[in-house]
């Protein structure tokens, strides 16, 4: 007779020692595991709901400063280290682990314009209203020195921005003219100009590090070049850019921060459209800066909020906003693509998490491929009605829901009354204009 | 009022002996009216051929203006600079449609320092590692790159030429030789003639017999000795499985030899052979038969009643359970009630015959039996000392066989001269099977006169069942008892027959179970089980006594049916154009005009579906969580439901699948400071200062190509 009963050898579950993997024996026969569209589906559904659950951006709020942070810098070689200059002329160095100040110095009278640190993260510069440029070592003074600047540069004019080069000891300063200076001397190498209008801010190029872009007052972004000592190109647009950021993965693109609540990336070879206008603040944007990765950048707005769009996206995958941040004035993003910082006009400057849902600190390997499916999951099952509800669903403040539905109305008559001009016209009189070309004025060679 | 306003006329114009006007003349000046009055003086010939040459010559164009020129160094320094980006592309492009992107992008690469460098570095320091050092000095070993020690090397010297030679060639011929023997065993095992496989047997069994008859003349003792082994190898064969009919080709042939009955010798074959390896040989002595004869008694009676009467002790619960099938009626039966079912089997046995299965059955059951028994008598074996020898291939067990025929021959010589000293009237077997072990008789003593009174009735009767199935032939049974017993001789018949009967009996017994009723299944516990299936089913049955599920299913899918079947409409208003009121009804005319058919939709999808309703409804619970509209990168929706059916979790993939399936866009190190791409990184120069000094400062110097170029874009 048969006698049927469970019996195992040992070998197929035993491990020999702590250290080897548990043998977990597994039958991939897909008619065990039938339903596998509708299991996905709640999982991707519960791991969208999880990622909404778990989204706690905000981490720190490094309050010190007496006035409005009006520029932010990251050292180039230290995570942790942040510069800030405030409207009071105020600059403070701040250490992101321990969230405190470590360094404070009276800068400048009047506004700290701008601020950058020099690639090799020994020194830092600073412009102010006080027509000054500064340069400063990142270690304070030793015991009974003064708090002194290592150069100071009188100018003739108010110098708006700074940027350093980040290769060479060669900065850029802007405010009527674009100067670019050597760090030994006290007169600029050259000043390039094209129109007379005030310049708010200048960027090297990270990849091609003699480009410049810069924008002006009256509505342009210029590019340079500053080998030959001349500017490039002038692309006009609707109304002011207050700063531009360039893509530290890509040489050719950069991103603009608009005053008419957009930006716009562009191809700097094809300035006449823009290759993506992205749109979701509600008030001017005053802040650009990318992820160190060139996949994403964030923005900061007038309306209080700061927005993270990809680049490829018209649309922000994010937004964040706390009821005593102000104005956003300037913001960053670290260096580890991990985090986001923002100085803003109530005197804070505040961390948050570059994704919201992320666990900050290690993960075990299978933290990690949990994370990995459920982020796949959340991919492929984006498009369906229900996950896409859930994960777009975001709490704003009740002036920024308003505007956004004002702005949504104003939007579609705009539409409305295009295609009923189009209707109602000749064909062909009326010409269709793209949402890129749209805000393009002009480009000027 | 209007005034004229006056002209003013400057007669001055004219008198001027400084200037030189046309004005007045209405002509144009040209250089030749001036040059008129100089032609009389010749003094002035070199002027005036200075002046013509001048003439002849074109006029240096005019300067651009400033806007201009800058406008065009713009151009051309953007065209370069453009130029100089689009070497970005590829990497840009390759970054973006990158399935991963690893950051830092830059790796550091471990350096790699040659294994000499790092050893002429290193020093021992601990105790051990000295000592493991010293100890690798003491015997020379290379330190780097060991091919050979210096001490392998000496030995290597030490050999001379001749001796290697010599030794070469040695080593070549043995060799030679082994590659001779191995390819000639190669070939002989690849014959696949039986008989000469047969022969070869035979043969090699012939001879040992020779050696053996041949030993016992010259050297009688060695000859005991060699029996001794014999019996070691019969133990041996006992205790293992071969022949067992338990192997891999046994029960390949135990499922064909239902069909085919060549597979059936075969076992039966086999069995024989295992029984003829298991017989206990008999020493040629007087004591011992004795002995014997005591044992006779019991070993007369079918081991099948044996197992009986030792199941009622229980001793092992899987015996009891092996033959409670079999035996069931035996065991609870007196020994004078014995006779009826044995002869009621025996007249069944004639029926069995025609049954295809019984046989096999019995063959199996007889394995079982034998297992049984074998179980039994290993307690026995353990008590008995035996030299574990190595298990002999079946060469060496052929001539064992050959042997023991032998010594059995001798054995029965010697037993049918002592006939008369023995006490029972009985015949005595010659051989005798292994009987249930001593220590295990001893509690069984109590019963034996009931076994032996058991045993002498179960004769009576075996005889009868005896000859009720030699009227029947029976070619498989009867081949596979002349097997069985290859030692019986003709001179003894009626032994012979006995041992027949027994075995009949015996087989009667066994495959007495009242599961053998489907004839197909072969064991008797597939049997069982499928009896429990079907009760199983049954009692399924009686549970939904109540259900016609078909019925019910026909029901709901015709309501399905006239549910979905579009509903015509009837517009008939009673007491129009007739008289209406309480049981009147509007004229079948009337109706007929104004009733409305609608027309008749596309055929349902389950129309030649019998087993299927179709819900063709949109579900609306349901289409709250399905895609409206293809998503942006997909072009057609079956690409969109390709991916979506792709399971990625590891529920449905290999681990390694769903590590690939679930990697990461972008993957960061916390950390770490992730700079800028760089040029030198994707292997291009990085753009310096002196990459774009082309551009000529001079507006003076400005080509005329640029000039073209730029009133050509200007155009544009």
């Amino acid at each position: 007779m048969k006698v049927k009963m469970l019996s195992r050898n040992p070998d197929n579950y035993v491990r020999e020692t702590k250290l080897d993997l548990q043998r977990v024996p597994r039958n991939y026969d897909p008619t065990l595991h039938p339903f596998e569209v509708p299991r996905e589906y709640v999982r991707a559904l519960n791991a969208t709901k999880l990622e909404r659950v778990f989204a706690k951006p905000f981490l720190a709020s490094l309050d010190g400063h007496r006035d409005g942070v009006n520029c932010l810098a990251k050292h180039p070689k230290s995570l942790a280290t942040v510069l800030s200059g405030a409207c009071d002329g105020e600059v403070r160095i701040w250490n992101l682990t321990k969230r405190k100040c470590i360094r404070t110095i009276q800068a400048h009278e009047g506004f700290v314009r701008g601020i950058c640190t020099r690639f090799c993260g020994t020194s830092f510069f600073t412009v102010g209203d006080d027509k000054t440029v500064k340069q400063w070592k990142m270690d304070g003074p030793g015991y009974g020195e003064e708090e002194e600047p290592l150069h100071t540069i009188l100018g003739k004019t108010v110098y708006t921005g700074i940027d350093h080069h980040w290769k060479e000891a060669v900065f850029a300063t802007c405010g009527q003219q674009v100067d670019i200076w050597d760090e030994q001397r006290t007169s600029p190498i050259c000043s390039m100009t094209w129109g007379f209008d005030s310049i708010s801010s200048v960027k090297f190029n990270p990849i091609e590090t003699f480009l410049l872009g810069s924008c002006a007052s009256d509505r342009n972004i210029v590019l340079y070049d500053m080998r030959q000592a001349t500017p490039l190109k002038k692309v006009i647009l609707d109304m002011r850019t207050n700063t531009i950021c360039w893509n530290p993965m890509e040489a050719f693109v950069f991103t603009a921060a608009n005053e008419d609540y957009n930006l716009y990336t562009f191809d700097m070879r094809a300035l006449d459209t823009p290759v993506m206008v992205h749109m979701d603040h509600v008030s001017a944007v005053l802040d650009v800066d990318y992820s160190p990765t060139g996949k994403e950048f964030v923005s900061a707005s007038f309306d209080k909020s700061i927005r993270i769009f990809p680049v490829d996206k018209s649309r922000s995958r994010e937004v964040y906003h706390t009821k005593r941040m102000q104005h956003v004035i300037c913001v960053k993003w670290t260096s580890d693509s991990k985090y986001i910082m923002c100085g803003s006009d109530e005197m804070n400057i505040r961390l948050w998490k570059a994704n919201a849902s992320e666990k900050l600190g290690v993960l075990t390997s299978r933290e990690k491929a949990a994370k990995d499916y459920n982020q796949k999951l959340k991919e492929k099952f984006q498009h369906h009605p229900h996950i896409k509800r859930i994960a777009r669903h975001r709490h704003l403040p009740k002036s920024i829901y308003s505007q956004i539905q004002e702005q949504r109305i104003m939007k579609e008559a705009r539409r409305r009354k295009e295609v009923n001009r189009l209707k109602h016209s000749k064909p062909g009189s009326v010409a269709i204009v793209s949402e890129k070309k749209k805000h393009v004025v002009a480009v000027v060679k | 009022m209007r005034w004229k306003l006056a002209e003013r006329s400057e007669a001055s114009l004219k008198v001027s002996e400084f200037s030189v006007t046309s004005e007045g003349s209405g002509e144009k000046l040209v250089l030749s009216d001036l040059l008129g009055p100089v032609k009389t003086s010749s003094s002035l010939a070199v002027v005036k051929k200075q002046l013509n040459r001048v003439k002849s010559k074109k006029t240096v164009e005019l300067p651009l203006n400033k806007e201009e020129v800058e406008r065009i160094h713009r151009e051309v320094a953007f065209n370069k600079t453009s130029q100089a980006l689009s070497k970005w592309d590829p990497i840009v492009l390759k970054n973006r449609q990158a399935e991963q992107l690893v950051f830092p992008l830059k790796k550091e690469q471990s350096a790699f320092a040659p294994i000499e460098h790092v050893l002429s570095g290193w020093k021992a320091r601990t105790p051990l590692e000295q000592e493991v050092f010293n100890l690798l000095h003491k015997n020379k070993q290379p330190m780097t790159d060991p091919l050979l020690t210096p001490v392998e090397k000496a030995s290597l010297k030490a050999m001379s030429l001749e001796e290697a030679k010599m030794r070469r060639a040695e080593l070549q011929r043995a060799r030679a030789l082994q590659s001779y023997y191995e390819a000639r065993a190669r070939r002989e095992k690849k014959i696949k003639s039986k008989k000469y496989h047969k022969v070869l047997k035979k043969g090699k069994a012939r001879k040992a017999l020779k050696d053996f008859e041949k030993l016992r003349k010259v050297n009688p003792t060695a000859a005991l000795e060699e029996l001794e082994k014999i019996e070691k190898a019969r133990m041996m064969e006992r205790m293992s499985l071969k022949h067992q009919n338990s192997g891999k080709w046994a029960k390949s042939k135990a499922i064909m030899a239902k069909y085919d009955l060549e597979a059936r010798q075969a076992m039966q074959e086999q069995l024989a052979r295992n029984k003829e390896l298991t017989q206990k040989l008999q020493v040629a002595s007087n004591s011992e038969e004795e002995e014997e004869g005591v044992e006779e008694e019991g070993d007369l009676v079918p081991d099948a009643v044996n197992e009986i009467q030792m199941d009622a002790d229980g001793p092992n619960p899987w015996m009891l359970r092996n033959h409670s099938r079999g035996t069931k009626e035996a065991k609870g039966q007196d020994p004078e009630q014995l006779p009826d079912p044995v002869a009621h089997e025996a007249s069944e046995s004639e029926e069995e015959e025609d049954r295809p299965g019984a046989e096999e059955e019995t063959l199996l059951n007889e394995f079982e039996e034998r297992r049984s028994l074998r179980r039994k008598s290993g307690l026995n074996q353990d008590a008995e000392p035996v030299s574990r020898q190595e298990p002999k291939d079946s060469s060496s067990q052929e001539v064992l066989s050959e042997l023991r025929a032998l010594a059995q021959k001798l054995n029965k010589e010697k037993n049918q001269s002592g006939k008369q000293n023995m006490s029972s009237t009985r015949t005595v077997p010659v051989v005798q099977r292994e009987g249930p072990p001593k220590a295990e008789e001893e509690p069984l003593l109590l019963q034996r006169p009931e076994r032996a009174h058991t045993v002498q009735e179960l004769e009576e009767l075996a005889k009868e069942g005896c000859f009720q199935n030699e009227e029947v032939p029976r070619p498989g049974r009867e081949g596979q008892q002349t097997e069985r017993n290859p030692n019986t001789q003709p001179g003894v018949p009626k032994e012979k027959k006995r041992k027949e009967q027994m075995i009949d009996l015996q087989n009667l017994l066994t495959t007495k179970s009242p599961s053998v009723k489907s004839l197909a299944i072969p064991t008797t516990v597939e049997e069982l089980e499928d009896e429990e299936e079907r009760d199983q089913k049954q009692m399924i049955k009686e549970a939904f006594a109540g259900d016609d599920v078909i019925r019910d299913f026909l029901k709901e899918k015709r309501e399905a049916v006239e549910a979905s079947k579009p509903k015509d409409v009837d517009l008939t208003l009673p007491g129009w154009g007739e008289w209406g009121g309480m049981g009147l009804k509007p004229s079948a005319k009337k109706r007929r005009r104004f009733l409305i058919k609608t027309p008749e939709g596309p055929p349902r999808k389950d129309k030649n579906l019998p087993n299927v309703i179709i819900n063709e409804k949109r579900n609306v619970h349901a289409a709250a969580h399905q895609v409206r509209v293809l998503p942006y990168p997909f072009t057609h929706h079956q690409q969109f439901e390709r991916t979506i059916q792709t399971p990625i979790g590891s529920t449905w993939n290999t681990q390694r699948a769903f590590q690939k399936l679930t990697t990461p866009k972008v993957v960061t190190k916390p950390g770490h400071i992730i700079k800028p791409i760089k040029a030198e990184d994707v292997g291009y120069r990085s753009s310096s200062r002196s990459d774009l000094s082309v551009v000529q400062r001079n507006p003076k110097q400005l080509s005329i190509r640029h000039k073209k170029q730029l009133k050509k874009n200007s155009v544009d």
